[in-house]
């Protein structure tokens, strides 16, 4: 059985401008120990989706209109808050991008570190201190016994993301969700924390969700990605399927503008216009306005997520009548 | 190449640390930029690569005279921009053009793009009010933009048509080189496409020369003819931008370029990664000799000596003592 299934996930802001959908009928399943990456561009849904799962949705203005997020066997969008509780920041914990406005400035690390054992009631303090200590070691801070005494400010940048983790995986959670951590490091300082990220996975064996915009990084780490458009899953595949054998016209024009897959110099491909307005509504198919491939009825017909081989699905009307 | 356009000689930005309330004592210096000597030659992309606080972008506000020098020269076309009077640099600054990272900071909000455009075209004499019209609409096109945007506010943009607006800006005065500070590191990968494409066409058309800033290897090595990589203040590897970014030479260089994760699944989990320890140190307090030494693997005694100076090898520029000994 799979760890975390999400069917039909429906997030929409109601703001003064109209219903924002951001998340649109987002439908997956993870298995314990998966490391699943989810990849797409601002405003695509990518991060909603998490959020939903983590009840972190502001609302107003946002809310979850259907679905479920079924979390071994619990629903975390319909069960009760107090079950919810029990299982968010305990079994799923979360890491965000950008480790200054996560961490509470005016506390010492020590003390955001032990919140979540004695909030879950995991610990006593004088123990949760001990593990605190412990899980500063295993994300490579030196000095551990000294240092869970600093304050964030007193972190390097990579290093505040290291307390994150180790905030994070302080409980054992089953599931990891990383939202963009390493976009607002350095090159090098983002090789460290996705070699400490994939080490921690495996040898705690949690599973991972890991949002990113870059498919460089969704490359080395994840087993299978998702690529998000206009809030919904255009395709998804096994990490290796997806770059080698990209179906959907999205996520092929995505690769081709990468400079790196290109031969240096040339003319990179560009997507030509806008993501659609999310608030207005979208007529078939919500890349159609700008696909090179085109036809008059994909603007007519709602593509639905339809399997091209074993673990390999994709949302586009012509690839799955077999016309591209 | 022909003869260059843009001269560093030298080029050394300092800021002191002060430290009091009534009499402020200086305590300390930051070494910003610390001896960047290098040239751009006409129609020339030089791409400028380092992590954040190596300097990068103290060197491209040094470049424009935004920031003093503490010492060197910086010579445009043979003249020393630092011995110039204020008329002078006024005009000399017309060659000299800067797009700044986030459109979304660098545009003025209660500007429209007419307003914005037309602004560098007035003070500087090119046209007046009646001719404006005619060279904004001008300008749009050649970024891509229609002109019947012209009396829209920023907001009314997407982050990609405001790096084209500022583009549009940078392009005002006709330059002859423009220095580009991360103009595509705050945009998606496929407005970042049009952004790369956009700046390869002008200089291709214009015959520009860009200094273009990054800290995306991969942007860098696609757009540019020449690559300059910056550790703390200095320059560590220069050469041809394919040879320094395919087979790098220095330690420093080498790693930065193993840290990219390829979007390629099977490189990704086949290649030897070099991950460096630590982080940059800090330029207050930079290590002795090489500064790059205690983040090594190859350095030894001699290393904390000295700092190397820019040698000859393989077809480009590397400062670094063990050259060919690892």
């Amino acid at each position: 059985m799979s760890l975390l299934t999400v069917n039909d996930l429906r997030t929409y802001f109601h703001t003064r401008n109209g219903v924002y959908r951001a998340v649109d009928g987002v439908s997956f399943a993870l298995d314990r120990g998966e490391t699943l990456g989810i990849v797409g561009e601002s405003g695509s849904g990518k991060s909603v989706t998490c959020y939903s799962i983590m009840g972190l949705i502001p609302t107003p203005p946002g809310r979850i209109e259907s679905g479920a997020a079924i979390f071994d066997g619990t629903d975390l969008l319909g069960c009760r808050p107090a079950e919810a509780r029990a299982i968010r920041g305990k079994r799923i914990a979360m890491i965000f991008q950008d480790p200054m406005t996560s961490l509470n400035p005016y506390l010492r690390i020590s003390e955001q570190l032990i919140e979540p054992l004695l909030i879950h009631g995991l610990a006593d303090r004088k123990e949760a201190l001990r593990r605190a200590r412990e899980m500063l070691e295993a994300v490579g801070i030196n000095d551990a016994a000294k240092r869970i005494h600093y304050y964030p400010h007193e972190f390097s940048g990579g290093m505040r993301q290291r307390v994150m983790i180790a905030m994070a995986l302080i409980t054992r959670p089953e599931l990891l969700i990383a939202d963009e951590p390493t976009t607002a490091l350095d090159v090098t300082v983002q090789a460290q924390i996705l070699d400490l990220i994939r080490r921690l996975q495996r040898e705690y064996g949690m599973a991972v969700i890991f949002i990113t915009h870059d498919l460089g990084v969704v490359s080395g780490l994840c087993d299978r990605v998702q690529v998000m458009y206009a809030g919904r899953i255009v395709e998804t595949a096994s990490t290796r399927a997806l770059f080698r054998t990209p179906r959907h016209p999205y996520t092929r024009a995505l690769q081709q503008s990468i400079p790196s897959l290109q031969p240096k110099g040339s003319e990179l491909y560009t997507i030509p216009g806008m993501p659609p307005d999310l608030s207005k509504p979208i007529a078939g198919c919500a890349f159609a306005a700008r696909c090179a491939a085109a036809v008059p009825g994909c603007a007519q017909r709602d593509p639905a997520l339809a399997e091209v081989s074993s673990g390999h699905a994709q949302a586009c009307l012509r690839v799955a009548a077999g016309e591209l | 190449m022909s003869e260059p356009i843009l001269e560093l000689r030298d080029v050394r930005t300092h800021f002191p640390i002060r430290q009091g309330f009534l009499f402020k004592r200086q305590v300390g210096t930051v070494k910003a930029v610390d001896g960047v000597t290098l040239s751009l030659a006409r129609g020339e992309v030089l791409g400028l690569v380092g992590e954040s606080g190596c300097g990068k972008s103290t060197l491209a506000r040094t470049i424009l005279q935004l920031l003093p020098t503490t010492g060197g020269s910086v010579l445009l076309s043979g003249r020393n921009l630092g011995e110039c009077g204020a008329g002078e640099l006024k005009q000399l600054r017309r060659d000299l053009q800067m797009v700044f990272q986030d459109p979304y900071a660098s545009l003025n909000p209660r500007m429209t793009v007419f307003a914005t455009l037309a602004e560098p075209l007035l003070t500087h004499g090119v046209c007046d009010r009646g001719e404006a019209t005619r060279h904004v609409a001008e300008l749009m096109e050649r970024v891509g933009l229609a002109p019947r945007f012209m009396q829209k506010y920023p907001h009314e943009f997407s982050g990609g048509q405001r790096q084209r607006i500022a583009i549009a800006r940078a392009l005002a005065l006709r330059p002859r080189i423009i220095i580009a500070d991360e103009p595509v590191s705050a945009l998606d990968v496929s407005i970042q496409a049009q952004i790369l494409n956009l700046l390869a066409k002008l200089v291709r058309d214009m015959g520009l020369s860009l200094v273009f800033i990054a800290h995306d290897l991969s942007v860098v090595k696609h757009i540019s003819d020449r690559v300059a990589v910056m550790y703390l203040g200095r320059i560590v590897e220069i050469g041809d931008a394919r040879s320094v970014i395919d087979t790098p030479q220095h330690p420093y260089t080498r790693a930065l370029v193993s840290a990219i994760p390829r979007p390629d699944p099977e490189v990704e989990r086949t290649r030897q990664r070099i991950v460096l320890p630590g982080d940059p140190p800090s330029p207050i307090n930079p290590p002795s000799g090489c500064t790059f030494h205690p983040r090594c693997p190859y350095a030894v005694d001699s290393c904390k000596a000295a700092f190397p100076e820019l040698r000859a090898a393989a077809g480009r520029e590397v400062a670094c003592s063990r050259i060919g000994a690892f």
